[in-house]
């Protein structure tokens, strides 16, 4: 359920560090909790997206949920797909379903997150 | 926070069946089961099942009992006089303020149901009571009395094969008698809230889970929650209490006045209705086409940029894939076609005046054209 090559942190994001660029999505917690994605709003490739700060929203049918970023950087690519297909983030949150890529502006910003254990036992205490 | 909150005889099924459990006017309800879209879907291809028990059930008996209620609500009983037959009508206050909208079902010999609102359960019973002569019988059935709605294409044929090879189902708007599974009595209402053809199934609150057991030993039923309901109905633009119509509007501006006709009288808020009418109301319930993302409550509507209403209900229609709303509007920006903005958040989206249904081909629309 929690990927353990992925870092998590308290708002439901997943990050994968590949060098110095980030991909970002939403936990497989995130997406059950939501229900149905039908509208995913996303920055646009350049934008600056600041750790702790709103960069989008997910949207189902009953509720709209923020996308607090864990890191900070800019936007490299943003995943198209999410337009047409919302629910992807349903089917596939590790996967398909990701959000952004960032080029980090501070890598040391991902020792901050949690790793696959801690994250689980976060949403332990959570549920 | 749940403490005092009631729940229905289905709520243990709710919960086996892994339902999301949110508070609706003061009740325990299920939300969703597999997920809101997913239900919808099933209710439109083949066949839901709603827990309703939540909502009111009100007798009223009698010698009178039809020239009583005439004076309750704005439509005309005339037109169930035959036994059997059912009626959607609103009733309002002296000033035209919608207080619920009820159906009324003539149930016997000088004898009538009433289904309303669970959240207007105790103002209803209260005027209606404070409004019926000496000698009238009124009980509030409520409590004893379980509801479960089976809807969509399939739910006719469901229920034909519990109800048995003798049993004639009864048409569109008309409730009947009968035994389900060999042992169930029920009231059977060819009535509903999704635009499908079905039925809501009223029994003794004792027997609700077997009922609700037996619909669901069908692999065409699902389970659906209050999500759907909600998506289901808005699809069709009916309307919902609290959202739509409150005792601040009148029927003839939510766009009721097909149950409010000219020619009958003296019913309460008659007079107020009548004046409202010749004036011409300011304000009009219009449908809107909302091209992206989903428009919700209170969200404002705007004109040139100027806000000219707030959405009255909305969400995503999962069978059009885009967001659809209820807003009153100035009548003048009430025409079909006409162009206005929601503000959703930080964006706004263009909306596009409709006339509901938003959805047109159902088993519904093609049991009714």
């Amino acid at each position: 359920m929690y990927p353990k090559d992925l870092k998590y942190d308290k708002e439901h994001e997943w990050v994968k560090v590949d060098g110095d660029i980030a991909i970002i999505g939403i936990s497989d917690f995130a997406q059950e909790q939501l229900g149905e994605v039908v509208y995913v709003d996303l920055p646009a490739v350049g934008d600056e997206i600041i750790a702790g700060e709103s960069f989008g929203e997910v949207e189902s049918v009953k509720s709209v949920s923020e996308l607090f970023s864990p890191l900070s950087g800019d936007i490299v690519e943003v995943n198209e797909m999410l337009g047409d297909a919302p629910e992807t983030v349903n089917e596939d949150c590790y996967g398909d379903g990701w959000m952004v890529k960032i080029k980090m502006a501070d890598a040391a910003q991902t020792d901050d997150l949690m790793s696959a254990d801690e994250y689980e036992a976060f949403v332990a205490e959570e549920a | 926070m749940t403490e005092d909150m009631l729940r229905t005889p289905l709520y243990d099924e709710h919960l086996a069946l892994g339902a999301r459990i949110v508070p609706f006017a003061g009740w325990d309800m299920p939300v969703q089961y597999a997920g809101i879209i997913e239900e919808h879907k099933a209710v439109r291809a083949s066949a839901g099942v709603f827990d309703v028990c939540h909502m009111a059930e009100f007798r009223i008996f009698g010698p009178g009992a039809l020239e009583a209620l005439q004076t309750i609500v704005t439509n005309d009983l005339e037109k169930i006089a035959e036994l059997g037959a059912a009626l959607y009508t609103v009733m309002c206050d002296e000033d035209g303020g919608i207080i619920d909208d009820l159906i009324v079902y003539h149930t016997g010999d000088l004898e009538y149901l009433i289904i309303a609102n669970a959240s207007n359960r105790q103002t209803d019973w209260d005027w209606i009571t404070s409004h019926l002569p000496d000698g009238l019988e009124a009980v509030d059935e409520s409590d004893r009395t379980g509801l479960i709605a089976l809807q969509g294409p399939k739910a006719i044929e469901i229920i034909s094969e519990l109800a048995g090879d003798d049993f004639e189902l009864p048409e569109r708007f008309h409730i009947a008698e009968a035994v389900l599974g060999g042992d169930l009595p029920v009231l059977l209402a060819r009535t509903g809230y999704t635009g499908e053809d079905g039925v809501e199934i009223l029994c003794h609150e004792s027997h609700a889970v077997r009922v609700w057991r037996l619909l669901l030993s069908f692999a065409e039923v699902s389970p659906c929650g209050l999500g759907a309901r909600d998506t289901l109905r808005l699809e069709m633009g009916y309307p919902l209490y609290g959202s739509d119509m409150d005792r601040g509007v009148d029927p003839i501006s939510a766009g009721l006045g097909w149950v409010v006709p000219k020619t009958k009288s003296g019913y309460i808020g008659a007079e107020a209705i009548a004046r409202i009418r010749e004036r011409g109301v300011e304000r009009k319930l219009v449908g809107l086409i909302v091209a992206d993302g989903v428009p919700r409550h209170e969200y404002p509507v705007l004109h040139e940029g100027t806000e000219v209403g707030k959405v009255a209900s909305g969400t995503f229609s999962p069978t059009l894939g885009h967001g659809i709303a209820t807003a009153y509007v100035p009548v003048d920006l009430s025409a079909p076609g006409t162009e206005l903005v929601v503000a959703i958040r930080k964006k706004e989206s263009a909306a596009t005046v409709v006339r509901p249904p938003f959805v047109k081909q159902t088993s519904l629309s093609a049991l009714t054209s």
